[in-house]
């Protein structure tokens, strides 16, 4: 962290030194005196952010006696855990996917409502709570709710469907996405109402003035502008289903998941001289992530392209 | 005239809405059938889970939830890490922001896309890599995970201060206040702090819900809070259980239904902002862009 406010320094030196004025020397420590109001937020961030990180990183390669090894490394990109890393990464794009488009849909709605009226108040403070439940509280949801035999389940079966007999299980990987998108969809609702809210009215006058009709609104004005937002937050939809332990833990499905696998080496459940392949996952989770951020800048660069 | 241009240019959809008319006046799609159509599957989908739990808890586990052994214990341990965590994220989170809003403005894009680390991160990685780094003398305390839960209450925090800040002039306010005599500290008490009352209590908000839910870092950690008590108590009473977890869930709501109204109140007495959760958006002040 630190570096990367060192690396910012420059640039703003050249901006904010007066050609001609004081001499380099001055200019440089007078923009170091500036940075000093963020040095703890930096440090903090080092310390409680970076550390853990390169801690996890370095681990990665040592062997449980410290000597450097790649054992770690192999043993995390085969078997059961290259097959965790393809299921977790295929549950969060789906689980990132599904629920920005039907949480773009509903934060729209809200939007739409007046501003302070009981239905916007209420939808965006219960999107708040929804956005950080998880664990066994929404497991129990779903099991009572959607299990062999839950209660929508047994509406269902009145109705003449049941969802077992035609490959539903709340176990499955199906099944779970129906349960993150309890958490995802608020998620999605809170991050992109801010987006929404700078949609001017105008924009969407000045296009009806031009004889432009809803869905030319959508595909030449409102989308593009939107673009960029939607995919950040997106990204950040697939970052959280990514890291979402408790509730993949606690729905206990049988499914292979990277983080319950770490969570699993954290426990101390390990084959003696493995301590450190559970260090070689974590690394392998933030390059995905790191991966899907590179991803997401890519495409945003290409839409602010296209924005001009 | 630049400024003005970086803004529409730059950050077109993630600054809040400037000059939105009232509703009505130029808005011409009213409140469509297919919109009541996705709200009300969007109520299915969410109520039905919750009548589903409480039809399993029952209405008797409710009156029993407190008087469970290691409730307290669970409930205070909980509360005494989200005091600490909001008084250090707070304490951190505000002076950085202020200062970078009026100092260092080009160095808002960098924590902006710092803050959005501890939300990707996962933070079975993070406690993985804490527990090997974090010195003796707070390994064995609750307050490493206090410390942790800072960096995961930044990006919130932030993001509720920093669209405050963005939501009045501040450096007119500032530079108001500095010449007619008043010092930094005056200045941040009399000036600064009013105009964020909505946006300080919405990171109170949401760095408590954060640490009041987080089962992750304190599990693996080894600590009992609450979301942990909750999951071992399961296997003694699995109703007991789901009434603890459907409580803290409408404990919660109401608490941030709360602030939501009153922070709505005070921005229409003060003209400031409206508490979005994550952002406090401009109210329609007749200023155009």
């Amino acid at each position: 962290m630190d570096e990367l406010v060192a690396a910012e320094a420059p640039e703003f030196l050249s901006d904010s030194g007066a050609p001609g004025g004081p001499g380099a020397a001055v200019a440089a420590a007078r923009g170091l005196r500036r940075m000093a109001g963020v040095v703890p937020f930096g440090v903090y961030m080092a310390l409680g952010l970076g550390a853990p990180l390169v801690a996890v990183a370095i681990g990665a390669f040592q062997s449980p006696n410290g000597g450097f090894t790649l054992s770690n490394v192999r043993i995390a990109t085969h078997g059961e855990y290259l097959h965790g890393f393809a299921q977790s990464i295929e549950l969060s794009v789906v689980a990132a996917v599904l629920p920005g488009i039907l949480g773009l849909l509903i934060a729209y709605s809200i939007w739409t409502a007046r501003r302070g009226s009981i239905l916007r108040q209420v939808a965006v403070t219960a999107s708040g709570v929804f956005a950080n439940f998880g664990g066994v509280p929404l497991a129990f949801l779903f099991i009572a709710t959607l299990g062999s035999s839950g209660l929508a389940t047994r509406w269902l079966t009145d109705l003449g469907f049941n969802p077992y007999q035609h490959g539903f299980s709340l176990y499955s990987l199906s099944g779970v996405i129906v349960v993150y998108m309890y958490f995802q969809i608020p998620l999605m609702v809170l991050v992109i109402l801010p987006a929404l809210e700078g949609l001017r009215p105008a924009w969407r006058e000045a296009a009806a003035n031009m004889g432009a009709r809803t869905w030319q609104y959508w595909r030449y004005v409102g989308g593009p502008v939107l673009m960029p937002s939607f995919l950040g937050c997106v990204l950040l939809l697939f970052g959280s289903s990514l890291s979402a332990y408790a509730t993949a833990q606690a729905m206990d499905s049988g499914i292979a998941l990277t983080p319950i696998q770490i969570g699993t080496f954290l426990n101390g459940n390990v084959v003696a001289g493995q301590q450190n392949v559970g260090k070689a996952l974590g690394l392998g989770m933030v390059i995905i992530i790191a991966i899907a951020m590179g991803i997401y800048v890519v495409l945003q660069r290409r839409s602010a392209r296209w924005l001009q | 005239m630049a400024a003005v241009d970086t803004i529409a240019a730059g950050e077109p959809a993630a600054g809040p809405a400037q000059g939105r008319p009232r509703r009505g006046a130029g808005r011409r799609d009213g409140f469509t059938p297919w919109r009541w159509l996705i709200l009300v599957l969007a109520g299915v989908y969410f109520l039905i889970p919750l009548y589903a739990a409480l039809r399993f808890a029952g209405w008797g586990s409710f009156g029993s939830v407190i008087h469970q052994s290691g409730f307290t214990d669970a409930l205070g341990l909980s509360v005494r890490l989200a005091v600490i965590t909001t008084v250090i994220t707070l304490a951190l989170m505000l002076p950085t922001a202020v200062y970078v809003h009026l100092r260092l403005p080009r160095l808002r894009r960098l924590l902006e896309g710092i803050t959005i680390l501890p939300i990707v991160i996962p933070p079975v990685v993070l406690i993985v890599g804490l527990l090997q780094v974090a010195p003796g003398f707070l390994k064995g305390t609750s307050y490493l995970l206090a410390l942790e839960y800072v960096v995961l209450a930044m990006p919130f925090a932030y993001r509720s201060i920093d669209a405050g800040l963005r939501s009045f002039d501040l450096k007119t306010l500032v530079e108001a206040s500095n010449s007619l005599g008043a010092g930094w500290s005056s200045t941040l008490r009399r000036v600064v702090l009013p105009n964020l009352t909505t946006a300080l209590l919405s990171a109170t908000v949401l760095t408590v819900a954060l640490v009041l839910g987080e089962y992750t870092m304190a599990s693996l950690d080894l600590y009992q809070t609450f979301p942990v008590w909750i999951v071992v108590f399961d296997q003694t009473s699995g109703p007991i259980s789901v009434a603890a977890s459907l409580l803290a869930l409408f404990v919660t709501w109401l608490f941030l239904l709360a602030i939501t109204m009153l922070g709505g109140r005070q921005a229409r007495r003060t003209g400031g902002g409206e508490v979005a959760l994550f952002s406090v958006a401009r109210r329609d002040t007749g200023r155009t862009s």
